[in-house]
């Protein structure tokens, strides 16, 4: 280990005071995140009162990426899996399926990565902080939300835009008001519409073989209940995954492994989880009683498992950044995100799905949730004090 | 069944502003405080929701073509449509006038926080909007435009005061120097108009 600790002793000599480049001193933030990667700095705080944990920024935002990592490897399976069936081969190997789908999964997460953390490098240099941990786990979200066949240029555009507008405008990590990898798939939809829905996207190689004698389609369960047709999937299916959809948001079976993980740890609020699938429930029943068409008729426990809505109730709904920070709070909000999903879902022709709209929507309202429940709780206490005044 | 729909469309569907950006002067500027937000907003639903079936009955029985017939025969070929602006502000004005005097003398403090953007309501874009949007939509009667006035004057409240709350959270981030102030929330007003966006389409 010696020798790592030298290489980042003696990269950053010359740009620290009395150095060669002393002037570029704003390099060493680079240089000390990524030192920060291999090894836990040696300054530790001495006076004061601290709150001693072994948990910080950076363990945290590893945690969720170890949750998410089922969804990512079963992401890069149902991919090449999605692939081989929509032509008909069903006894492809398996690492074939793998290998393919990693082929078209693993540039998305280098895009992402390389783009997000390049801006925040550059951020953090410019500021002269140290780099935040906050991108971590944004980068992994980006290319588990996205459909297989986008353009990786699209991706790169749009998770600078959010990165830059969505969270470094407000000043970086634990700022941003909107959840930073919705606000990217948001600027995708709205931007490159063509690339985000329809029934083309949603399968690796059918976009490319469209219009060809190859040709194929690959529309996702809500994309089909929304067009009235018959489902050729069974609920097993949608449980383990086995369905077109965005990179990771297929398998409900490895989000509930990510959910445990996260719950377990304390790290994912079940606050949050809780209410939104109370909410959806409460939204899916009413829609079923009323059943007008196939997405009302559509029982209310598939809809938790068709779409993004257990990944995004999971993964982005739970973020503590963007979420209402008070316990009551947090059950409102979950409540209206999941009730809101289907809402949209069923209401709004332009989008079949509605988890991220309703995620991003009940971002904007969270900071107007935690004012009232915090001056609900206020005029509780002042009440309670009051009986004292004698 | 209508009434709900055109109340629910004038709230999300089209706010007045995510939708059309009407009324964007003093929904920038009074936005510091959830408080002072609140006034501005119950002022707006207010002012909206009166001055707009005024300006309904005004439309359909004194400026339309036509809508002089109730006085007999004569009068049905005149057309005064061409008065309807300097009606319009009329009544906003004198209404906004009655508000002014009114939050003056039950709640002072509201009054000096909200300063100039309490008399300025008078020419808040969306409160002429409301009453163009109301003539251009043509509703079959004045209850509708009533629904409709109130909705986009609860839409332009839910906004303002959501931007309050994001912008009291924002005081203690680091935001960069030049984006202080307007700048950052000019960006915040474009991010909720995209969060906005989930309710476009949908069709009641």
């Amino acid at each position: 280990m010696k020798f790592l600790e030298d290489i980042f002793h003696n990269a950053k000599a010359p740009f620290e005071k009395g150095g060669k480049f002393e002037k570029y001193g704003k390099v060493t933030v680079a240089i000390e995140a990524f030192e920060t990667f291999l090894f836990t700095p040696k300054e530790v705080t001495g006076k004061g009162v601290h709150i001693k944990d072994g948990i910080d920024l950076k363990r945290t935002m590893s945690v969720v990426i170890v949750a998410m990592l089922p969804c990512l490897l079963f992401g890069i399976y149902n991919a090449g899996f999605q692939h081989f069936r929509a032509q008909g081969i069903l006894d492809a190997p398996f690492w074939e399926m793998v290998a393919m789908g990693a082929w078209k999964v693993l540039p998305l997460v280098v895009v992402s990565y390389a783009v997000g953390l390049g801006i925040e490098f550059a951020f953090a240099m410019n500021k002269g902080h140290a780099v935040e941990e906050g991108f971590l786990v944004t980068g992994m979200l980006i290319p588990l939300i996205v459909p297989i066949d986008i353009p990786l240029w699209m991706v790169a555009v749009a998770t600078a835009f959010a990165v830059v507008f969505g969270k470094e405008v407000f000043g970086g990590t634990g700022m941003n008001i909107m959840n930073v990898a919705l606000t990217t798939r948001a600027f995708l939809f709205f931007a490159y519409p063509t690339y985000m829905s329809g029934d083309k996207i949603w399968v690796l190689g059918a976009s490319e073989a469209a219009g060809t004698p190859d040709a194929f389609s690959g529309a996702t369960v809500l994309g089909e209940l929304a067009a009235n047709n018959q489902l050729a999937y069974s609920v097993s299916d949608m449980f383990l995954g086995f369905i077109p959809g965005s990179i990771g948001e297929t398998s409900t079976l490895a989000i509930l492994i990510g959910a445990a993980i996260l719950l377990i740890t304390g790290i994912g609020s079940w606050r949050i989880m809780l209410s939104a699938v109370a909410g959806a429930a409460v939204m899916g029943l009413i829609f079923n009683a009323v059943g007008m068409n196939s997405l009302m008729t559509f029982p209310w426990w598939q809809h938790m498992m068709v779409g993004g809505f257990a990944f995004g109730v999971v993964f982005m709904a739970t973020d503590p950044v963007t979420a209402s920070q008070t316990n009551t709070g947090k059950f409102i909000y979950g409540f209206l995100i999941g009730l809101l999903a289907i809402m949209i879902r069923v209401f709004n022709p332009a989008y079949p799905e509605g988890i991220m709209l309703a995620i991003l929507f009940m971002n904007v309202m969270a900071p107007l949730i935690d004012h009232y429940v915090v001056g609900a709780n206020i005029s509780k206490r002042l009440k309670r004090a009051t009986v004292k005044t004698a | 069944m209508e009434y709900l729909n055109t109340f629910v469309k004038a709230i999300f569907i089209e706010n007045m502003i995510f939708a059309y950006f009407l009324g964007m002067c003093s929904y920038l500027a009074v936005s510091k405080t959830v408080k002072t937000a609140v006034g501005l907003g119950l002022a707006v639903i207010f002012v909206l929701g009166f001055t707009v079936p005024i300006n309904y009955l005004l439309e359909n029985y004194l400026l339309k073509a036509g809508a002089l017939a109730w006085l007999g025969e004569n009068f049905a070929s005149i057309d005064l449509s061409f008065l309807s602006f300097i009606m319009f502000i009329a009544v906003v004005a004198s209404f906004v006038q009655l508000v002014e005097m009114a939050v003056e003398k039950f709640s002072p403090a509201l009054y000096a926080s909200l300063g100039i953007f309490l008399p300025l309501i008078a020419v808040n874009c969306s409160i002429l909007g409301g009453a163009l949007f109301m003539q251009e939509r043509q509703f079959s009667n004045v209850g509708m435009a009533t629904i409709f006035a109130f909705g986009s004057g609860v839409g332009w409240f839910l906004a303002i005061v959501a931007l309050a709350a994001i912008r009291e959270k924002l005081r203690y981030s680091n935001v960069p120097p030049a984006l202080r102030g307007l700048g950052i929330t000019f960006i915040i007003t474009g991010l909720m108009g995209i969060a906005f966006m989930s309710f476009m389409g949908i069709t009641l």
